[in-house]
């Protein structure tokens, strides 16, 4: 799987994008970010992994504390737009074929 | 067999071209786009639900839907004509997005069948611009982004 189809499914997900609009203002530490949220912490960790190995965000480290903030170069790839357009097609088309196979009669 | 949909878009054309591969007899493929109930289901999303106002599967017939969200509020409204018609083969329809500036746009779906249990769509869609059709390309992606910024909003009210 290359990189680019996994800043994709980064992305895909409405808590993801909720937390790199977060840190798009400002450079924030875990614990800031996952205040924001309804979610468990681990789940917002587990989320802050995927947009750093997706490097949608980067680390820094601040004395004892790790600073999340936005990768703007990356998130200008996936400005390049006819990706998520396909992807809303696909996602269409994905659930189409799982409602109409189910309207097959069984062989 | 690709079964991913693919998007050709050429640099300064006002057309796009979207294909896709289906595990499906075309008849069925063609039944998703002319039965309301079964296009209502594949139209909706977590964020949206679709409702078939009018299709009037036929040549010269009018088509209508609305995507509300869950309080009920219009988010995205089409309508169109249908102008070409023919069972399992194509669907020629003119698609305009309401309260938008976007011009009426043509789609031209051909529905073809590879095996008895796989077909492809074809999907052509000619834009009055080339603008307008880079800008019809940009919408997922700031819809998304809207979209995540009104469940962030939604997130910190209930902090409050």
């Amino acid at each position: 799987m290359n990189l680019r189809r996994d800043v994709f499914q980064a992305i895909a997900d409405p808590t993801r994008r909720a937390i790199l609009l977060l840190v798009a203002s400002q450079a924030m530490t875990a614990g800031a970010i996952a205040a924001n949220f309804d979610t468990a912490r681990p789940t917002v960790s587990k989320h802050l992994q995927i947009l750093t190995e997706c490097e949608l965000l980067g680390q820094e480290q601040n004395g004892r504390e790790i600073y999340y903030h936005l990768n703007p170069q990356k998130m200008k790839e996936i400005a390049d737009f006819i990706e998520p357009f396909r992807k809303m097609w696909d996602d269409r088309f994905n659930k189409l074929e799982s409602i109409m196979k189910k309207y097959k009669p069984k062989k | 067999m690709e079964k991913k949909t693919k998007i050709t878009a050429e640099e300064g054309k006002q057309d796009l071209v979207i294909t896709r591969e289906f595990d499906l007899p075309v008849a069925l493929l063609f039944k998703a786009h002319v039965e309301a109930e079964i296009f209502e289901e594949w139209m909706s999303h977590e964020y949206g639900t679709t409702k078939v106002k009018k299709l009037e599967a036929r040549r010269h017939g009018s088509w209508r839907f609305e995507t509300t969200d869950a309080q009920g509020n219009m988010l995205f409204g089409a309508n169109g004509v249908i102008h070409e018609f023919v069972e399992n083969q194509k669907i020629t329809r003119t698609f305009e997005m309401e309260n938008t500036p976007f011009p009426v746009q043509i789609e031209y779906l051909e529905f073809e069948q590879l095996t008895e249990d796989t077909c492809r769509l074809k999907m052509q869609i000619v834009y009055k611009s080339v603008e307008y059709r880079d800008q019809h390309l940009k919408m997922p992606f700031e819809y998304g982004m809207n979209m995540a910024h009104n469940r962030l909003q939604d997130v910190l009210s209930k902090l409050k």
